[in-house]
């Protein structure tokens, strides 16, 4: 591996050096993604065990842990980006930050959706105000909050430093927000059931998880990727190399 | 900070109505669920702090608004002294303005409510400590809507998630009076929000008004 000096960070923080790099990678992620959904599905749909205690309907979590997990990454990693575009006022990070947030929403919504329909068969009800499926719940509120701000703001370099705020405000109070939520609920005495103390995984279901979580990787990096393309050139249809690049735009 | 908390005094109406929706939509919850004494005993702690946040959330567009319609703003982030400590002037008016009021008022509220009177000075003493950091974390939102179309509902929905653990911690600490437990823990974590956006919601609120200001 090269060190890191020499990699040349500062020309790729320029939109029209990435922009190319961007293209060339999409379709390997995209692959990636595919090739890893494939076998994260064979494996958790046909080679891992029918659980003892809940049948066949445990097989959600092959959707639901790794799409539970990227919701709170990508907040994670648009915070950073939101942080460094705060910090060294680049453009291209709050373009990525941009580009991450509907991805993270996504995740979110098909966390709870697929948590709900786990819900049914493993506790009898679709909701249960659970401590994360509200911490979960409040995450999406953060998301559509980013986006809401980002659209209200029409110049485009006051948008991604007033959503920056926003995130990293955002992302101190997220741990916060958890802690107050699980607190609050065993206040409340909720829930009696509880997912920290599951039976220990078969292997097979384990290989199957982590297999998808690596194809919710690629798949998130790949869509983040063609997005960000798309940011740039409607944010970049002035400069000259955008035109020398995609005739047609002119 | 004493011009804007004589504003806000000589314009009696603006501090009225502050009061007035708190008490109203406070009313509004027996009367949609019933008088029944034991359901409204249970709702009360919750309800009272509910509409504390709406209100709080309700008054936050004039941290600003007004300094930055007529320029004043502009002035004071281009004043030689920091603009975080003008701007906690700033939120510490608008605290004493809205939320200290409906702290004293609730007592009275949570009476109707069936709240006995120790419960009543604890809800005091809840939305005391807790609604300073309301008016300081709303600062942020307030200051980062500045001037844009989309103003009040982007607002609740920008700052109403942050809320979520004051209330918690505020309504909790009746709840756990009433479970036998004592309400020093949930005190105790609603004056570290207090000291913890004390010191970092001013700095995030001054950087948000810069950014509008550009």
């Amino acid at each position: 591996m090269r060190p890191m000096s020499s990699i040349p960070w500062f020309r790729l923080a320029s939109p029209a050096s990435f922009f190319p790099l961007a293209r060339r990678l999409v379709p390997w992620f995209s692959a990636g993604a595919a090739v890893l959904a494939v076998a994260g599905l064979w494996l958790g749909l046909l080679v891992a065990p029918t659980d003892a205690q809940q049948g066949d309907a445990y097989r959600i979590i092959f959707i639901h842990v790794p799409a539970a997990w990227m919701s709170m990454f990508i907040y994670i990693v648009m915070a950073f980006w939101c942080a460094v575009s705060l910090t060294f006022n680049t453009r291209l990070a709050a373009m990525l930050a941009q580009a991450l947030a509907p991805t993270g929403a996504m995740f979110t919504v098909l966390a709870l959706i697929t948590g709900a329909m786990w819900g049914k068969p493993a506790w009898g009800t679709y909701w249960a105000w659970d401590a994360r499926m509200t911490s979960e719940l409040i995450l999406l509120f953060l998301y559509f909050g980013y986006m809401a701000l980002r659209n209200a703001i029409d110049d485009p370099r006051r948008a991604d430093r007033a959503s920056a705020v926003l995130a990293l405000v955002g992302a101190v109070n997220v741990p916060i927000i958890y802690f107050s939520v699980k607190w609050w609920n065993t206040l409340h005495q909720g829930a009696s059931v509880s997912m920290t103390s599951a039976p220990t995984m078969a292997v097979q279901m384990l290989t199957g998880m982590l297999v998808m979580a690596f194809a919710a990787w690629f798949y998130a990096i790949a869509i983040t990727l063609i997005r960000v393309q798309a940011i740039i050139v409607e944010r970049e249809k002035n400069a000259r190399w955008i035109g020398e690049l995609l005739p047609r735009t002119r | 900070m004493t011009r804007d908390l004589r504003l806000a005094i000589r314009s009696k109406a603006e501090l009225g109505v502050q009061l007035l929706f708190y008490v109203i939509v406070v009313t509004l919850f027996p009367l949609a669920v019933g008088a029944e004494p034991t359901l409204l005993r249970a709702l009360g702690p919750g309800v009272l702090w509910v509409a504390a946040l709406l209100a709080s959330l309700l008054s936050l567009p004039r941290i600003f608004a007004a300094d930055f319609a007529d320029g004043s703003l502009e002035q004071l982030a281009l004043s030689t002294h920091p603009l975080p400590a003008l701007i906690s002037g700033k939120i510490a008016a608008h605290w004493m303005s809205t939320g200290l009021p409906l702290a004293v008022a609730s007592p009275i509220l949570g009476a109707q409510f069936g709240l006995t009177t120790d419960e009543g000075w604890l809800l005091a003493l809840g939305l005391l400590m807790g609604t300073p950091t309301l008016s300081l974390l709303g600062a942020i939102g307030a200051a980062l809507t500045l001037g844009l179309r989309a103003g009040g509902g982007l607002l609740a929905l920008l700052i109403l998630p942050l809320y979520v653990p004051i209330l918690i911690f505020g309504a909790g600490s009746i709840e756990a009076v009433r479970a036998g437990l004592g309400a020093s823990a949930q005190l105790s974590l609603l004056a570290a929000a207090l000291l913890a956006t004390l010191v970092g919601a001013p700095l995030a609120a001054a950087a948000a008004v810069r950014i509008a200001l550009d």
